[in-house]
């Protein structure tokens, strides 16, 4: 029963790896830019929550919202502004750059809110919990989050396979300029993408904040979490990443079971035998 | 008025120049094909025309506006619409969603998915079929649908006939004369002499980058067109 309840929190836990790995794979999907600042902007995104939160005593899930809308507006200047002319320099180029901007977040944050731990507050539904049996406790704060991200990612699939933007976003992903000859404007269509990544890091950085403390240096590991997600889910899946939030969440947690601070070498581990096993991910498209 | 007038143009690829000075009006309404041998300069000169190699903005008139420098999807906008050379159907989306991503510029007109199901009946059954599983002469089929889409006022094809068995390209073409009949005008580039003799109003020969010949298919003789082609 005991390992029945560790299977339970890791596949919670897969709920909140699920949101920061979606906007991941939304950008290298749409195109094929691989965001080393993905990590420290979640972060980021938390510290935003911070400052709306602390003057004015809201429930950090209230902040939700603005911190989506200032995130996604910062992520289409970001991306309309820097990332679309080093993309035109070529793919290492790109990368570079956003791992430019990763250290200057980390460093920004750090001069402004000092290295210590900080944490969002979201009152008694922290600790607030389902007791199914005596072993098995479902918290309430964790099932909101992984229901966010089925939420989220229900919200992603119905906007990329029914709307018109949706489908220049996969249009533009399958091919750039043949999408370009039907009218999209691929610079403005990538900044959009780059703003609906943010928009949901930023309901991952926030959720994060709320689930544990974080600090300026806190990005990169989010971004090796949220990347091993991506590729165990399979590249350019969307339920995928959701999957393989869930694996690396069970791995995690099982091995923390095992012995305590094994959690985040068992995650690795099966992050590396997925890719000496099944490279395409477990949930691959299968086209082309 | 002419619809399309290129001014003197000269264009290429980096330090590779692919035209030399061509000189084209287009009347509306009228189809005009492009001929020439391999490297001639005829896909150079579409992709010029649609937007994807830049000149200078006062080479290329569209409707006596200057478009040279447009990029390829405000040129959409305006209904100059390319069907390229190797087809480049989006192979995840399906046929219909192809087709409404050929309508993203919101240009309204005839052309709608019903109405290009209608000329491409071997489409219709293939609505929810990823464009990757369609057979060449589909996608090529599709490729044209989805151009239409857009319900351009100048539509560029670029050779159709590419890699495709006869029968295929016959069928094909047997969908020109509706768009002709729709009043859209017609750009197409052939290696096939013949497919464009039939159907074109006037042919430019293309040689080395340059023209070498242009005229109506009745007034041109065999031996002139030879000679165009191959330079001799």
């Amino acid at each position: 029963m005991i390992w029945a309840n560790d299977i339970i929190q890791g596949i919670l836990l897969g709920g909140l790896y699920a949101l920061f790995a979606a906007g991941l794979s939304l950008i290298f999907g749409v195109m094929r830019l691989v965001n080393l600042a993905h990590g420290d902007l979640s972060i980021l995104a938390a510290y935003f929550a911070l400052i709306i939160v602390g003057p004015t005593h809201l429930n950090p899930f209230l902040a939700i919202p603005i911190v989506m809308v200032v995130m996604a507006i910062l992520g289409y200047c970001m991306q309309r502004g820097l990332l679309n002319t080093a993309m035109d320099a070529g793919s290492m180029p790109a990368i570079l750059a956003t791992f430019g901007i990763a250290i200057i977040i980390q460093n920004l944050l750090l001069e402004g809110f000092s290295a210590n731990s900080k944490g969002l507050d979201a009152g008694y539904i922290e600790n607030s919990a389902i007791h199914v049996t005596n072993q098995i406790t479902i918290g309430w704060f964790p099932l909101i989050t992984l229901i966010t991200s089925v939420i989220v990612l229900l919200a992603l699939q119905y906007f990329l396979g029914r709307t018109r933007t949706g489908r220049a976003f996969r249009a533009t992903a399958d091919h750039q300029r043949a999408a370009q000859l039907m009218g999209i404007d691929n610079r403005h269509l990538y900044g959009m993408a780059m703003a609906f990544a943010l928009a949901i890091v930023a309901i991952g950085g926030v959720f994060l904040g709320i689930r544990t403390t974080f600090s300026p240096s806190a990005g990169p590991l989010r971004l090796i979490f949220a990347y091993e997600a991506v590729i165990i889910g399979g590249l350019g899946s969307l339920w995928g990443t959701l999957l393989g939030g869930v694996v690396l969440g069970v791995a995690q947690v099982l091995g923390d079971h095992i012995h305590q601070g094994w959690g985040m070498l068992a995650g690795h581990l099966v992050f590396l035998a997925i890719l000496a096993f099944r490279p395409q991910g477990l949930f691959a498209k299968q086209v082309q | 008025m002419s619809l399309l007038k290129l001014d003197d143009l000269s264009a290429g690829y980096g330090s590779f120049q692919a035209l030399f000075n061509i000189n084209l009006t287009i009347a509306e309404g009228e189809t005009h094909a492009v001929i020439g041998a391999n490297g001639a300069g005829k896909s150079t000169l579409l992709r010029t025309i649609c937007g994807l190699l830049r000149t200078p903005e006062e080479k290329i008139l569209f409707d006596g506006q200057p478009v040279g420098q447009l990029p390829p999807h405000k040129r959409v906008g305006l209904g100059i619409s390319y069907v390229p050379e190797g087809r480049w159907v989006f192979p995840s989306l399906t046929v219909q969603e192809n087709l409404l991503v050929g309508a993203h510029s919101r240009r309204t007109g005839i052309w709608t998915t019903d109405k290009v199901y209608e000329l491409f009946p071997l489409l219709s059954r293939l609505r929810q079929r990823q464009a990757s599983s369609l057979s060449g002469g589909e996608q090529q089929a599709l490729a044209i649908g989805r151009g239409l889409m857009a319900n351009p006022r100048l539509l560029l094809l670029d050779e159709v006939s590419l890699g495709l068995a006869p029968v295929v390209v016959e069928k094909i073409y047997e969908a020109v004369p509706a768009i002709v009949a729709a009043g859209t005008t017609l750009i197409l580039v052939e290696q096939d002499v013949g497919q464009a003799m039939k159907f074109a109003d006037r042919i430019t020969c293309m040689l080395e980058g340059r023209q070498a010949l242009e005229g109506r298919p009745s007034d041109i003789t065999q031996e002139e067109i030879f000679a165009a082609y191959f330079g001799v």
